[in-house]
């Protein structure tokens, strides 16, 4: 890490539809280690909001505890920061989520936090199909302690220390595919030019959209033998596709080579332009998804790209049938039902 | 006893779970009511669904004495399982009512009480053929028979099912055929009425009969919470089943029929203090309703609601621990628990409401102190009052009331201030002033956390800032002190040497004791406090006396200890009277420990 960031900024950096430049959705100076994936996680993240035009106050950021979890402080200085307990994330989101529909939800989790500890938030939220971006910054080790195996690390992979890695695996995107969630991404700290537009494709969703991201931990878990490297992700990762988030018919830009391509309209009119490159694979069908996941994990690939997205859905808000208007708007007008009906319950109790 | 004792009784009723016992046994205690006579009845009730003994306990007193009173006057059997130890129960002259329809075993007869037997099952069977409707009748028809042997009117009980069954009116004919029953053969068999007499009286004003759950629900609509997140768990349940219940008639929006209220259940209580926490960190009043188990599950999250400053409000209807305990039975003994919920050292704010009035009352007020002193407002009732249907002087509520939010800042007062920090002590009161997500494009935006951070809301292991920040919690739990509802006394100023102390449920019981004390010439000072921490004039009793009796209902007298630890007192001085037996505490048993203990001395 630095410890000093430089104020200059160029006069020429390129501004966004609310005149905001980039550096306007950065964060405080990371502490995390020099080369960690989350940094590009969290860059990729204020890329994304700076691109879709997003006011930062309108996003609460939200996360549990571990390095990744830290890293809400790293993005989007003037948005609500909300660092809970371990593995609670889920639960606090819901909760404020509840409180006002009208913000951006944003959970940053790492592996320990949501397949171990926090296994249980992390199904159930999926179940309520909260509308949030959760992501998972996966790296296959417990950095902040100083390298332990995580529940997400690969049978048979080697850490640091030389251990091999006794148990199977809990692989978080089939699960969350399994589970329902609306819409599932994997991809690698990496690869922003695939991260980006799928952490804006996931804004975008209007339910709960998980993505699992390979982050390798330079410290703990970058060595050879090591399945959450980065030399192994590299090496080992397969995209679905290349893709494109389109707001507002924007042109498509693309870096990847031609292949079929599929659009996805998403429910606020926005398109995903899919560049299919996996075989006998279908995002909208979860049985197909999963059984592409499933195939990539059986070949010791890494599928990454969107895995499964439902366009259409009902979020928690819909299925509670709660008033259009954020409930924390609400006062004594519309909350408390007054004398008046208090005697008339009183005179029910006589 | 053949002395006529009008309006001063105690009937059980002893059933099977499961068999629609409860509306039968509550229609007789409602009559009652309805007749302008203090009564109070107490569900005593197996943590299962159907099959096992379950009792229904109800107390007649015209002086208004509302706790439980040892000594059974009147049994009614209508279960063989507890039939042996249902004939100890009675005290001697008592009465006993069984179901004739089997003769009675020899060694069920004592020769020291009553025996009314009544064919109840095969009354039932030679009048109705659907089996559901035999199993229901059998109840009613004893309350038929029970209203002629304590003449209770009858047209009180056609009113209470022409009310219950409202909409549903063809039922009203069978049930009143079954009271009539009863009646009959009572009149042809028994000399009626009985000694035990209900007689109409204009004791109760305007009274209302309600549980301290139903209460607590009501109190959380009124005072405005939007958002309820909780898992199940008896005995608290009922607190969010009523807030569904009153939610979904009050809290309608009128032009789009969608819905001013949001309840989730919860995968466990871990999640639902934490739905709580976020709904609250974003400005929605919020609330969770637990026991013991479920209370011990959101320690941590209230240890971070209380460091990181998160109003929240918890209602904790507690039962008998530890562990599983049991689940089914009242105690107090969660005090140490939630005081000091949570690692690290944390303190929390207590309110006891001793009555549904307090639960309403108690409730919407937490609300307003979890907002006023940013921190976990905890109410502290339990399975007695929370379950059982109690006489409550009837709810209140001032339209002129407006929450108080507390210091919250919106974008116009933040644009007037310069840097904004949410841990500032801007006021010297401990409570600083937070901003909720998205009131302001560029100021006011911060990172909660659990992590120890400076008046910035800055993340630091700087010593001196975490000292800076715990002392002003320290300030802030004084100034709470002052905030949270007064102790209630009942004399005027100090008129003895001795106090006593109770608190919740403990309440009613110990008033009767109070009084039977005085009756004796033991004169004794009292209080009932209402919340933790304890205030200026709670200190002021307990400094004026030379010794003060420690009523609660737990085996280590958590009360008093909490006492001890935030006023360093002489333990000598306080006197633990402790009942932890799972059943409300009883007048007789306060009376008889503090009368040995003031005649030794």
């Amino acid at each position: 890490m630095s410890y000093l960031r430089s104020k200059f900024r160029h006069p020429a950096l390129p501004k966004n539809k609310l005149g905001y430049t980039v550096d306007y959705y950065e964060g405080s100076l990371s502490t995390l280690c020099a080369g960690c994936g989350h940094d590009s996680i969290s860059a990729a993240i204020a890329q994304a909001c700076f691109e879709l035009n997003i006011e930062p106050h309108r996003v609460a950021k939200l996360s549990g505890i571990g390095c990744s979890s830290k890293t809400p402080a790293y993005f989007l200085n003037n948005s609500h920061g909300f660092n809970s307990v371990h593995g609670r994330m889920p639960s606090v989101a819901t909760g404020a989520n509840l409180a006002n529909r009208d913000l951006i939800y944003l959970g940053v989790s790492g592996d320990g936090d949501s397949a171990s500890i926090g296994m249980g938030q992390f199904v159930h939220v999926i179940r309520r199909n909260l509308n949030m971006v959760y992501i998972v910054m996966n790296n296959g080790c417990y950095g902040l302690t100083k390298g332990q195996d995580s529940a997400t690390a690969d049978i048979g992979s080697k850490n640091k220390s030389g251990q091999i890695n006794l148990f199977e695996s809990i692989d978080l995107a089939s699960l969350a595919i399994e589970l329902g969630a609306t819409f599932v991404a994997q991809s690698f700290s990496g690869d922003k030019e695939q991260l980006i537009p799928l952490i804006k494709a996931g804004m975008s969703h209007p339910g709960f959209a998980f993505i699992n991201v390979i982050s390798p931990c330079v410290t703990f878990n970058n060595n050879v033998g090591s399945t959450k490297s980065y030399d192994y992700v590299r090496q080992h990762m397969e995209a679905t596709s290349t893709f494109d988030f389109v707001p507002l018919a924007h042109e498509i830009r693309t870096q990847y080579e031609e292949g079929e391509t599929q659009h996805l309209t998403m429910h606020d009119g926005t398109v995903i332009q899919l560049h299919k490159l996996a075989k006998d694979w279908n995002p909208l069908d979860r049985v197909s998804a999963v059984n592409a996941v499933g195939r990539a994990r059986r070949d010791g690939e890494i599928l990454t790209g969107l895995l499964y997205m439902i366009p259409e859905c009902k979020e928690l808000h819909a299925l509670l049938n709660t008033t259009d208007r954020p409930l924390n708007s609400l006062t004594e007008n519309e909350l408390c039902p007054g004398a008046d009906i208090l005697e008339s319950i009183n005179e029910s109790l006589r | 006893m053949n002395d006529i004792k009008t309006n001063d009784f105690v009937i059980r009723f002893a059933n099977v779970n499961g068999t629609g016992s409860a509306s039968a046994n509550a229609l007789f205690t409602k009559a009652i009511f309805k007749m302008g006579v203090p009564v109070t009845p107490k569900n005593i009730f197996p943590s299962n669904i159907q099959g096992l003994p379950t009792w229904y306990e109800v107390r007649v007193s015209e002086r208004g004495f509302l706790g439980r009173r040892e000594g059974i006057d009147f049994m009614v059997s209508v279960n063989p399982q507890s039939m042996k130890k249902d004939i100890a129960d009675v005290r001697p002259g008592g009465y006993f009512l069984y179901d004739s329809t089997k003769p009675l075993h020899a060694d069920m007869i004592r020769d020291d009480i009553n025996y009314i037997g009544i064919p109840l099952m095969q009354l039932s069977n030679s009048n109705y053929s659907d089996p559901r409707q035999r199993q229901l009748f059998k109840n009613i028809i004893y309350v038929g028979a029970l209203a002629i042997f304590f003449d209770i009117e009858f047209k009180v009980l056609e009113e209470l099912l022409a009310v219950q069954f409202k909409g549903k009116e063809k039922l009203i004919e069978p049930n009143i055929k079954a009271l009539q029953l009863g009646i009959d053969y009572v009149r042809e068999h028994f000399e009626h009425p009985l000694p035990l007499r209900v007689e109409r009286r204009d004791l109760l004003g305007d009274a209302i009969m309600m549980s301290g759950n139903s209460a607590c629900a009501l109190g959380a609509i009124y005072g405005g919470a939007t958002v309820a997140a909780w898992y199940p768990i008896t005995p608290s349940t009922s607190v969010v089943d009523a807030f569904t219940k009153y939610a979904e008639k009050y809290r309608i929006d009128k032009e789009t029929g969608k819905r001013n209220f949001a309840i989730v259940q919860a995968e466990d209580e871990l999640a639902a203090i934490g739905m709580v926490i976020g709904a609250n960190w974003n400005g929605a009043r919020s609330f969770t309703a637990t026991s013991g188990p479920g209370l011990s599950l959101m320690n941590e999250f209230l240890g971070l609601a209380y460091f990181s400053e998160i109003p929240t409000v918890l209602i904790d209807v507690q039962r008998t621990g530890p562990s599983t305990g049991m689940p089914t039975r009242t105690q107090q003994s969660d005090l140490l628990e939630a005081a000091y919920a949570a690692h690290g050292d944390t303190k929390h704010v207590l309110l006891f409401p001793a009555s549904p009035r307090e639960c309403f009352l108690m409730t919407a007020e937490a609300f307003d102190l979890a907002e006023k002193l940013q921190t976990p407002v905890i109410v502290m009732t339990d399975l007695d009052l929370g379950m059982n249907e109690h006489v409550s002087q009837p709810l209140k509520w001032d339209d002129n009331r407006k929450y108080n939010r507390g210091k919250v800042l919106g974008a116009a007062e933040l644009d007037a201030i310069g840097r904004y920090g949410r841990y500032l002590d801007t006021d010297g009161d401990g409570i600083p002033y937070r901003t909720i997500p998205a009131t302001h494009a560029t100021k006011g935006a911060f990172v909660t956390r659990g992590s120890s951070r400076d008046e910035y809301a800055a993340y630091t292991e700087d010593s001196a800032a975490y000292v800076r920040n715990m002392e002003r919690l320290t300030k802030k739990f004084e100034t709470a002190r002052e905030m949270v509802p007064a102790p209630k006394f009942f004399q005027d100023g100090k008129t003895s040497e001795t106090g006593v102390i109770f608190f919740g449920t403990s309440t009613y019981a110990a008033k009767e004791a109070f009084q039977m004390l005085r009756d004796d010439g033991f004169a004794i000072d009292a209080m009932r406090p209402k919340a933790f921490p304890f205030g200026r004039e709670f200190v002021d009793f307990v400094n004026d006396h030379e010794k003060i009796f420690v009523i609660e209902q737990n085996r280590d007298a958590q009360f008093r200890s909490l006492m001890l630890i935030e006023l360093g007192l002489d333990p000598n001085k306080l006197v633990p009277v402790l009942n932890y037996d799972g059943m409300p505490i009883t007048a007789d048993f306060i009376y008889n420990q503090i009368k040995e203990n003031l005649s030794g001395k």
